[in-house]
């Protein structure tokens, strides 16, 4: 377990996809609108694949940019219809800089 | 007083329709649960072909949301087969409970029949039945080239259909010498393999399948002949089979079916069964009309009303398969008693077969065009003499606009519902109906293929006379998140004064936090629309290409696509962009549909980088909003040009780029009638002729292939900006969010904008309003190059090196 300062809080704007790539992972960073910082696998779990970091985000979800789909920025499930998951990160936040973990 | 307890095994469209009908009736009677094995509501299975060909999604063929269970009370459990049924305790067993009954529906439907024979468990061996059939058929295709369909019935002949759109190769297997030989007779049959042959589907006939070879997974199958074909992937689509494992556990009597009564009432009391899993008279339905016959027969009979018993269905069957539409009802073979009118066209592909036996008719087949269907079906079975008639006058196709007055009341409007004309006047008449909606929400007509919808609201337009609004009849919210349609929240927007996307969605009561991909981007060009340069566009609530200003493509890069006037460019720009192309090593440089250049492959973190080179304006080739004027060369070096087309198009891409609208517009300018830009096939097309220019409007050249219709004809090039810039307001002003001009134009009706371009002070008004929303556009590529904010947030990808503290 490493925990990997990846972006300064106050720089990330709310509601949009902060691309990152740790050691040829992608991962998108999101800041909410209550301020929460999330992090997940960039990368759909869409057959086709795809990122997420373009995608709308709304609320505690994001919309696959490319095939729609509604992925929780909770746990990282794709919500009904659609199936699947994609990998979440756990995220600190201290004086104004964002953690990973992984 | 205690509620009745109702249990429902299985949650398809019998079983649900069965549960609206309850429900109508009785809306207080019972507590309902419901359980089903798929882990979803109840969705349509005949569009799961629609599903496999690609042009629907899963959410759009959901009839009955998770929200219509909770708003009717019903408990529903989904991933969950009820494995016993304990008849003497009257109660229900599933892996994890235990649930009492006073009424009990078996609803259980039917399984794909998978031939047994060896090898037909192996991995990529399918049915085609429900939405996982379709996920693992999809996923295969994206391995996968090649795929056996064996049967040649109507679910074989969509899937393998759906196969073709997917990529695949496809032989299709048929036992018997002729396609669908249950509906079609052998020449309707062979008109509809040569069109299938001609689409790419490859015919195996008459070949029995013995076995499935192949290791773990599939590589191909084994004919009795000896012969053998490859294939990666096998749909067995020969039938289906009752699903009555539950009953059989449980001491209700079965044969095929589970076998009812005419009251669909089972050997054990309180215990029904209905759809496909039921067998009544020795017959086992599996098209949805007569299941929704039953529906209803079970539904007055649970309720306590006593009403008609279920006798027997006779259906046509209306099918559409691969594009081609086919009708078969009665007998499809003449024998010595019969007569037949034959018409046979192959060179349109229509094909018309009418079976008379004693001045009935007995039996129909129709290839090609089905319009004649219902009344032929009707003249079938009221068993009508038709001896005064010409073989003309049978045949002769009723006018598609039909009089809708002179149509019998009991005329058959909906196949799949069995809703005729005289059910739903009266439910317009009597509950006051005003929407196609509501209609089909009161009768079901036009609830499940959808096909007779235009009939449904010709007759709601007849019945409501002058009080039929045509705009007001087909209301729909414009998402899941409210109910509210698109007229209704833009006038709550202008009444209330809201000024933001979020404001909106409080003020007006949405269901979600923060939207969706529907009505976010809808919302903002409302606003946009609204408030003209007052408003500040949210470029979050925009969908990534809009977001991104490039096309995203699937593999997560961009294209880049410079403004091209009118599609002129010069030596000096196509240096440029070649040098761009070299130095990035573009991948792939192609012109593109609308006469513009293209540079494909490109990294997001190089999009400022590539734009500031080539130091041109977005072409935006992602927006919706004007994509591009395509012109022909015109009286500048054509010697049949009369009017300047390069020059018109250049003015009015110029005046109108950027301009945000509800879907994208394209135009086209021709100096001639000849017409070699194809403005007949766009959103607006401009055609000179000599001395003025003639206008078109709501073409289409893509999914929803229109001609244009014309507008009106013009003298001068002022006279073209005006009408453009008014009709294109007009549109953006009137449309919904996502319809084309096309779509739009048919809706609001051609004569209409006419009359709204006639008057000059409202086209004044029209104009005034557009040019002040054309003030706001800046141009994105620049505002990009010059603003470090937008490209960190947007055009940034950050590397992190492990161990250090850069980013």
């Amino acid at each position: 377990m490493s925990r990997i300062e990846v972006a300064t809080y106050s720089k990330l704007a709310e509601r949009a996809g902060f691309s990152i790539t740790i050691e040829k992972i992608d991962i998108a960073l999101f800041k909410l609108s209550n301020g929460e910082v999330r992090a997940i696998e960039n990368h759909s779990p869409h057959p086709k694949g795809g990122v997420l970091t373009e995608g709308l985000v709304s609320g505690e979800y994001v919309y696959c940019p490319v095939y729609d789909w509604k992925i929780s920025l909770r746990d990282g499930k794709v919500q009904a219809p659609d199936e699947g998951e994609v990998k979440t990160f756990q995220v600190d936040i201290e004086n104004d800089s964002v953690y990973i973990i992984m | 007083m205690n509620k009745k307890k109702l249990v429902m095994i299985g949650n398809g469209m019998a079983g649900v329709r069965t549960i609206e009908e309850i429900i109508k009736i009785a809306p207080e009677q019972f507590d309902i649960t419901i359980f089903g094995k798929e882990p979803y509501p109840n969705y349509n299975r005949i569009k799961l072909s629609n599903i496999l060909q690609g042009d629907t999604s899963f959410e759009e063929i959901i009839i009955n949301t998770v929200d219509w269970y909770k708003e009717n009370q019903i408990q529903l459990y989904t991933g969950e087969a009820v494995t016993q049924i304990d008849t003497e305790l009257k109660r229900v067993i599933t892996g994890k409970r235990v649930v009492e009954y006073d009424e009990l529906i078996i609803a259980t439907g039917s399984n794909s029949f998978i031939l047994p024979i060896p090898g037909a468990d192996k991995k990529g061996v399918s049915g085609f039945r429900d939405i996982n059939d379709c996920e693992m058929m999809i996923n295969s295709s994206k391995q996968y080239k090649k795929a056996v369909v064996i049967g040649g019935g109507l679910l074989g002949l969509e899937a393998a259909r759906g196969l073709l759109n997917l990529g695949m190769e496809v032989d299709v297997v048929h036992l018997l010498p002729h396609l669908m030989e249950r509906q079609l007779d052998p020449i309707a049959s062979s008109m509809l393999k040569r069109e299938l042959e001609s689409q790419g589907m490859n015919f195996l006939m008459e070949k029995q399948t013995v076995e499935i070879v192949g290791e773990e997974r599939v590589t191909g199958l084994r004919f009795k002949d000896g012969s053998e074909v490859d294939a990666d992937l096998v749909v067995m689509a020969i039938g289906i089979k009752p699903n009555i494992e539950v009953a059989k556990n449980s001491g209700i009597y079965f044969n095929r079916g589970i076998v009812v009564n005419d009251f669909m009432e089972t050997n054990i009391a309180n215990v029904y069964a209905v759809g496909e899993c039921a067998e009544h008279r020795e017959i086992v339905y599996g098209l949805v009309a007569p299941l929704y016959e039953q529906g209803k027969v079970l539904a007055n009979h649970i309720c306590g009303i006593i009403n008609a018993p279920y006798e027997g269905s006779i259906s046509g069957t209306q099918l559409k398969v691969a594009g081609v539409d086919l009708y078969s009802a009665g007998e499809i073979f003449e024998d010595e008693t019969t007569q037949s009118i034959k018409v046979q066209n192959e060179f349109d592909g229509v094909y018309k077969k009418i079976l008379i036996r004693d001045n009935q008719i007995v039996g129909v087949v129709l290839y090609g065009d089905t319009k004649d269907s219902t009344k032929l079906f009707r003249m079938l079975t009221k068993k009508e003499d038709i001896s005064g008639m010409t073989s003309v006058s049978i045949l002769q196709a009723q006018e598609e606009t039909g009089d809708i007055g002179s149509m019998p009341n009991d005329e058959l409007i909906c196949g799949c519902n069995g809703v005729t004309k005289g059910v739903i006047v009266d439910a317009i008449q009597k509950q006051g109906l005003t929407t196609l909606d509501q209609v089909s929400h009161c009768t079901n007509a036009g609830r499940s293929c959808g096909r007779c919808k235009p009939m449904v609201s010709q007759i709601l337009a007849h019945t409501l006379g002058d009080k039929f609004d045509a705009a007001a009849a087909h209301k729909i919210s414009i998402c899941g998140c409210t109910t509210l349609s698109r007229d209704e929240v833009v006038a709550e927007i202008k009444e209330k004064g809201l000024t933001s996307v979020k404001e909106i969605m409080n003020v007006l009561g949405w269901k979600t936090e923060e939207g969706c991909t529907k009505c976010r981007p809808a919302l903002n060009y409302f606003l946009g629309m609204i408030y003209m340069d007052e408003y500040k566009d949210e470029r979050d609530s925009r969908l990534v290409n809009e977001k991104m200003h490039a096309n995203i493509q699937k593999d997560g890069t961009y294209s880049v696509v410079p403004r091209m006037y009118g599609g002129v460019t010069t030596a000096q720009d196509l240096k440029k962009i070649a040098e761009v192309a070299e130095k990035h090593h573009v991948p792939l440089v192609k012109l593109t549909g609308g006469q513009r250049i293209g540079l494909f492959g490109i990294k997001k973190e190089d999009l400022p980088t590539i734009w500031e080179e080539l130091d041109m304006p977005s072409g935006y080739a992602y927006g919706k909003t004007l994509r591009t004027v395509k012109t022909c060369v015109g009286a500048q070096f054509c010697r049949y040009g009369t009017q300047d087309s390069m020059a018109l198009g250049i003015e009015l891409e110029k005046k109108f780029e950027r301009l945000d609208t509800p879907h994208k517009v394209k135009m086209g300018v021709s100096a001639c009638p000849r017409n070699c830009s194809e403005a007949g096939i766009k959103d607006i097309g401009f055609v000179g002729i000599d001395g003025g220019w003639e206008i078109y409007v709501g073409g289409n050249g893509g999914v929803d292939l229109r001609p244009g219709d014309h507008l009106m004809t013009v003298k001068t090039q002022e006279e073209v900006m005006e009408m453009t810039g008014a009709y294109l307001q007009y549109y953006r002003e009137t449309a919904h969010y996502l319809e084309r001009t096309s779509k739009w134009l048919e809706r609001v009706g051609l004569d209409h904008v006419r009359v709204v371009l006639a008057n000059e002070e409202t086209r004044k008004a029209l104009n005034a309003r557009m040019d002040k929303t054309l003030q706001k556009y800046v141009e994105p590529w620049n505002e990009a190059i010059q603003n470090e904010e937008i490209q960190e947030k947007y055009y940034t990808n950050h590397t992190i090196l492990v161990g250090s503290e850069s980013k």
